[in-house]
């Protein structure tokens, strides 16, 4: 029973990770670029919750809303300032003007809301499950967290084999040059990717103060960065890999600190990384690209 | 795009000239009745922002009182740190370039151990309101501590809950990436298996790890604790209150000095908090008249009950002006007199200081103070005195 409760804990932990890690994975696939950035534009997401429940009283349902409107727009605002003009510049300047939005989302965040911590009132209504006389608990958020990413992912497998965006997403991501010869506009294309990395990380980064429910400039720092690995886990630039690399990220991270140790679960779970790194170079489920000279 | 660096240049040689007449002139423009210069370090911003902020608070508080008593006259420069040891130090050095004569920090512990290194070589006075390792003041003959060291904290909540009987089996959680949590956790293990308090489950976190909290509170539950002893800070016992909950695990919650704040953390459901119980060395709801006058200033500035935190920064300041206003230290004595004459008082045997946070302190030649804790508990959204909360539940 004990096992099953930290796996439950694990998924759920998991769940949001995979919907952050979707993110960096969409992102990474098309425009073949890092957006360290994403973590804070969960932040903003939280935040843009919180004001829009307890400043405006509205309902938790239009908060989520909001939230996902805020971070689409802000995910397109910061791809055309500051990625769009790096486009043919090398990917390092890339990866640090990403680095350089993350500070600066951080420290606005710190402005605008202040440094101190907020207690953010889950915008799940669900109560907690109890099943066998009260052993197993699984909460409300958790099963929000599953569900939500279980929607998720059907709709993203869906976006990217079965639609015209999505198959202009396909081709970017094969070559970029031949998809423009082919007269699909890259612009418009990697637009609509951060557009949909924004909304994602607006998912999650509500579903992740609605479980652990402390919201500061800082909080999707961490977070971020445990699902950019959980990316690079399950085969950075493939959906089903995020999904995967999220769960298997918050099982192990889950259980590691229940049966191993609770000093060292995040050493488990990068240990876990780098062991899985070098059997399988591209994460798990990661195509090998062979590269001709 | 010449032109532009060049103007570039232009306005950043400008800004620099700016900073350079800003530092000089207060020194220059010393005179006669000159306050002596009080640093303050702490955390104003970040996690931690609530403890560095009710020091901050309460020591001006301090300084407006003793400053319309006429006499000594103190100015004080509170500098942010965001917890942080590498911040810490910088704002230390701002405040030695500012010409600082006594320094009230830090207020967090980590970035204490760092600062206190600094102003020990440097000589200079140092009384920290609330960084509370001993490492802090350890081998440092010119660094005191208004608040208990973590030890004493740990000594004394393992004595508290068995005195008064709150729970039977214990389990902890610490963070064990935290100087302040460990050196707590440490001495409270040693002292609960010493005077036989049974410890059924000890676990961690890191503030990597300072989310999910389940696989800690089912250790707890299943090992049939019926106290939870957090020696942490309260934005994660704000997180392991709201998981006991959804999980149906409702242990006496027991926490130390960093416990407090809980309750002004925003938008917080209070009932989480209901019969969260903390030994501090500070009440706001005590009747005597110092408490009563600060905390009545308090709220009519600062528009909130102030914590223990508050309180000691305005017993530090209190403390130094108490320690300094017989003697012959100006604005124009250097840090290392004041250092060697305040040194020489606060060690000397007859210096007793009464402050908010407890009568007859006195301290120890290692830096170390020593004053009895009080129990509170939460009530309704607010600290009442654990005596008090008794009493009137025997009405």
């Amino acid at each position: 029973m004990t096992f099953l409760t930290y796996l439950i804990s694990g998924i759920s932990l998991g769940s949001i990770y995979a919907i952050i890690a979707l993110g960096y994975t969409m992102v990474y696939g098309i425009a073949k670029m890092l957006n360290f950035a994403h973590g804070d534009v969960i932040m903003i997401g939280g935040y843009v919750s919180y004001m829009v429940t307890t400043e405006l009283g509205w309902s938790p349902l239009v908060s989520v809303l909001a939230a996902m409107a805020v971070c689409t727009l802000l995910g397109v605002l910061i791809e055309q300032l500051a990625y769009k003009p790096l486009r043919a510049a090398p990917s390092l300047a890339v990866l640090i003007t990403a680095i350089g939005v993350s500070y600066f989302l951080q420290n606005a965040a710190l402005l605008l809301f202040s440094a101190n911590p907020k207690s953010f009132s889950s915008v799940v209504p669900i109560d907690s499950i109890r099943l066998f006389e009260g052993k197993l608990v699984i909460s409300g958020t958790a099963i929000v967290a599953v569900i939500a990413c279980a929607i998720i992912i059907l709709g993203l497998t869906w976006l990217i084999n079965k639609t015209k965006i999505g198959k202009a997403m396909r081709a970017v991501s094969e070559d970029k040059h031949a998809a423009q010869l082919m007269g699909v506009s890259i612009n418009k294309t990697i637009s609509v990717t951060f557009a949909i990395g924004s909304a994602l990380a607006a998912v999650a980064g509500v579903l992740l103060v609605s479980a652990y429910p402390i919201l500061m400039p800082t909080t999707g720092a961490m977070p971020g960065i445990k699902a950019f690995t959980a990316a690079v886990f399950g085969g950075i630039g493939s959906i089903p890999g995020a999904f995967l690399g999220g769960i298997l990220l918050g099982i192990i991270e889950i259980l590691g600190k229940a049966y191993i140790s609770t000093q060292l679960s995040d050493a488990i779970v990068f240990a876990v990384l780098i062991i899985i790194l070098l059997v399988k170079p591209t994460g798990l489920l990661g195509k090998k690209v062979l590269v001709k000279v | 795009m010449k032109k532009k660096s060049y103007s570039f240049l232009v306005i950043a040689l400008m800004l620099c000239l700016a900073l350079l007449t800003g530092i000089t002139n207060p020194v220059s423009a010393a005179d006669a009745e000159a306050p002596i210069k009080l640093g303050g370090i702490g955390p104003l911003s970040g996690a931690a922002a609530v403890y560095g902020i009710a020091v901050a608070n309460g020591a001006n508080i301090a300084v407006e009182e003793i400053n319309a008593l006429g006499g000594l006259q103190f100015e004080l420069n509170f500098q942010d740190d965001e917890h942080d040891a590498e911040k810490s130090v910088n704002a230390y050095n701002v405040l030695k370039d500012w010409g600082m004569q006594v320094l009230v920090g830090t207020v967090t512990t980590t970035p204490g151990i760092a600062v206190s290194a600094e102003s020990f070589a440097d000589r200079i006075f140092t009384l920290t309101p609330s960084a509370s390792s001993p490492q802090v003041v350890e081998g440092k003959d010119n660094v005191f501590q208004m608040c208990f060291t973590d030890p004493n904290q740990g000594i004394a909540s393992a004595q508290y809950i068995l005195d008064k009987e709150l729970g039977t089996k214990v389990a902890i959680i610490y963070n064990n990436a935290d100087a302040y949590s460990t050196g707590i956790y440490e001495k409270f293990a040693t002292e609960a298996e010493e005077k036989g308090l049974e410890v059924v489950s000890t676990t961690t976190f890191t503030d990597e790890t300072a989310n999910d909290f389940s696989v800690q509170l089912t250790e707890a539950q299943n090992a049939g604790a019926d106290l939870l002893f957090l020696p942490i800070y309260y934005q994660p016992a704000s997180l392991i209150l709201s998981q006991a909950k959804a999980m149906d695990y409702a242990p006496v919650v027991f926490g130390v000095d960093g416990m407090d704040g809980i309750l002004t953390l925003e938008n917080f459901d209070v009932s989480l908090a209901e019969g969260v119980m903390l030994l501090t060395p500070f009440v706001a709801d005590a009747t005597d008249d110092l408490t009563v006058a600060f905390v009545e200033k308090y709220q009519e500035l600062y528009d909130e009950v102030p914590n223990q935190f508050a309180a000691d920064g305005y017993d530090c300041v209190y403390a130094i002006y108490e320690a300094l206003k017989d003697s012959d230290i100006t604005a124009e004595s250097t840090a290392e007199e004041a250092c060697d004459y305040l040194v020489g008082v606060f060690t000397g045997e007859e210096f007793v200081f009464n402050g908010l946070t407890g009568d007859n302190m006195t301290w120890s030649e290692t830096g170390e103070v020593a004053k009895s804790p009080k129990g509170m508990v939460i009530q309704d959204g607010v600290y009442v005195g654990m005596d008090a909360a008794e009493d009137s539940e025997n009405d």
